[in-house]
């Protein structure tokens, strides 16, 4: 059945009405050059039967491996109440509540979460979320350059640990309007930017993009990029993980000023891996740029009666009602996600997300320790790291990952195309779902493999 | 419909200009403007010393329904803005013609404008 439950008859009435002969013709200010008309690399139709008895052989394919591959996406203990809350019918929707009247619970849940993420963030201002963490970067992106209107410049430069799959992203969206990305050079003893670099800069960027911890766990030296960039104009875009924000300091409060915009992936509040999403997007900044802000915000008001009332607000740079001029034209609310992560927090409180931070954290130095006590096994950097560390071997990463999933245990992500100059490198992550019991048996998997 | 000043000059994008005697230009969006968009919530003004195309876009107004942009009826540089409006924009809606100015450009290049019959005229074609 479709979706859309006009019949043929009323369709032909409305066509007639507008006087247009087909629905075609309402897309006919498309070129033609732009029209595809077999979407290559798309399969054909299935039925519900066929289409559930794939994703059930997929999703058996993703059960039963220990999985040490953090990369952006991290497997976090998600309490039984979560997701048993945000399926409840009330809350079962991946929407926008654009009717406040009817809305005000959903409306509710999505101000309390916002109010946890400027908590976390040490920001003014959150939106109801994004896509995801890679699409927030590129939105973060754009919205520098409308933020940052005394810069003349459309380059972007990244500290050497963002995440590259964001930076392609980023690249792939706002280079389509001019924006270009640089990446600071890394300093391969330390895991984090050659600050030395930065004496090379001769133009100040629009904005210096900062991921802390950086995507090889380790940290960056945020405070003395973010007063960089601020002397030289630049505004600062801080990538964060929001697990680790319940013990790092908060990007609002780094360097001199804070950083000026924070985004990153929501997927560990909550929202299980799933094969790669849905996951959804953070963002953040300060009050003073709230205008340029992509997405959804629910404000909190008081109705013609005096009572307390929540609504989206500032709308009026949104699509539907500014088009083409809108702050972004790609942006949404990962509602249903959104729901869970508020949960999420709401059940651990502050305190017990530093919990699972500091136990991540822990876990994660345990492995490393017990990985590099084999022989041909090194830590890559003589630095601290959160709960994700780069471990380096003798020959090359890629066949020793395979040898240890065929034992059931995924050992990380092979890092050696994006990072060449650490080697054969493995990024590894333990979160507080890893028992001691699961670190040995890693620790004993590769010591098979290493033979 | 207000009565409109017949010392300005008007665009068809409903802004209104000034001629100084000091040669600059002062630039503000008119009654018309001002009443279509209701109260105003929030110019995001252009900086000083920035410069500006005729026809491009120079701020933007914006509303609790809709955000607009004001387009510069010339071209030139921007050599003062009216800060006031930060704090307090339904100046625009107070005073459109007065203390509701926006911006102050000196300008280079210039783009067609109407007198104020000529402007009457055009927005009593719009009412049809």
């Amino acid at each position: 059945m479709p979706y859309i439950p006009h019949t043929e008859a009323e369709v032909a009435v409305m066509l007639e009405t507008i006087g247009v002969s087909s629905i075609e013709d309402l897309f006919d200010e498309i070129p033609r050059d732009l029209l595809i008309k077999d979407l290559e690399g798309v399969p054909e139709a299935l039925s519900e039967q066929e289409i559930s008895r794939l994703m059930r052989s997929r999703d058996a394919q993703d059960r039963g491996a220990l999985c040490f591959i953090g990369a952006g996406a991290y497997e976090h203990h998600i309490p039984a109440p979560v997701w048993d809350l945000a399926t409840r019918g009330e809350f079962y929707s991946a929407y926008t509540p654009y009717q406040a009247e009817a809305s005000q619970g959903t409306l509710q849940t999505i101000y309390e979460y916002q109010t946890m993420m400027t908590s976390l963030t040490g920001m003014d201002v959150s939106n109801a979320s994004l896509y995801d963490g890679a699409s927030a970067l590129a939105e973060a992106a754009l919205m520098s350059v409308r933020a940052n209107r005394k810069s003349k410049s459309r380059r972007i430069l990244l500290a050497a640990g963002v995440n590259h799959l964001y930076a392609r992203v980023a690249s792939a969206i706002a280079g389509e309007q001019g924006l270009t990305f640089e990446r600071l050079q890394l300093d391969a003893k330390s895991g984090v930017s050659d600050l030395t670099a930065l004496e090379c800069q001769d133009d100040a960027p629009v904005a210096v993009v900062i991921q802390q911890p950086s995507f090889l766990g380790t940290y960056e030296d945020v405070d003395k990029l973010t007063d960089w960039a601020h002397e030289r104009g630049a505004l600062v875009v801080a990538v964060v993980n929001p697990t680790s924000l319940a013990v790092l300091r908060a990007p609002g409060s780094w360097g001199g000023d804070g950083a000026d915009i924070a985004c990153g992936e929501g997927q560990a509040l909550g929202v299980p891996l799933s094969s790669g999403g849905a996951y959804f997007g953070i963002m953040a900044c300060k009050e003073k740029i709230v205008r340029q802000m992509p997405g959804r915000i629910v404000g909190r008001t008081t109705d013609l009666d005096g009572n307390p009332g929540f609504t989206l607000t500032l709308q009026a740079r949104e699509q539907h009602i500014r088009r083409s001029k809108a702050t972004s034209n790609i942006c949404t609310n990962q509602g249903l996600m959104v729901t869970a992560a508020t949960i999420y927090m709401s059940l651990l409180g502050p305190h017990g997300l530093r919990r699972v931070a500091l136990a991540s954290q822990q876990q994660t130095a345990k492995l490393v320790q017990m990985l590099t006590a084999l022989d041909g096994v090194e830590a890559a950097f003589d630095a601290p790291h959160f709960h994700e560390a780069v471990v380096r071997f003798d020959r090359p990463a890629c066949s020793i990952l395979e040898a240890l999933a065929g034992k059931n245990v995924l050992g990380g992500l092979d890092i050696s195309v994006d990072y060449p100059e650490l080697g054969n490198a493995v990024l590894t992550c333990a979160t507080e779902t890893k028992t001691d019991a699961d670190l040995e048996a890693y620790r004993d998997a590769l010591a098979e493999v290493l033979g | 419909m207000s009565e409109l000043p017949g010392d300005l000059r008007y665009t068809d994008e409903h802004e209104w200009l000034r001629q100084e005697e000091d040669g600059t230009v002062t630039v503000g969006i008119t009654d018309h403007a001002q009443n279509a968009l209701g109260d105003l919530v929030y110019v995001e003004l252009p900086e000083i010393g920035q410069e500006v195309e005729a026809g491009g876009e120079m701020a933007v107004v914006e509303s609790v329904k809709a955000a607009s942009d004001v387009y510069a009826p010339v071209g030139g540089e921007v050599v003062a803005v009216n800060d006031s409006l930060t704090d307090d924009p339904e100046r625009i809606n107070g005073d459109p013609y007065g203390d509701g100015w926006i911006v102050r450009l000196n300008p280079s290049g210039g783009r067609d404008s109407m007198s104020p019959d000529d402007y009457q005229a055009f927005l009593d074609q719009l009412d049809d």
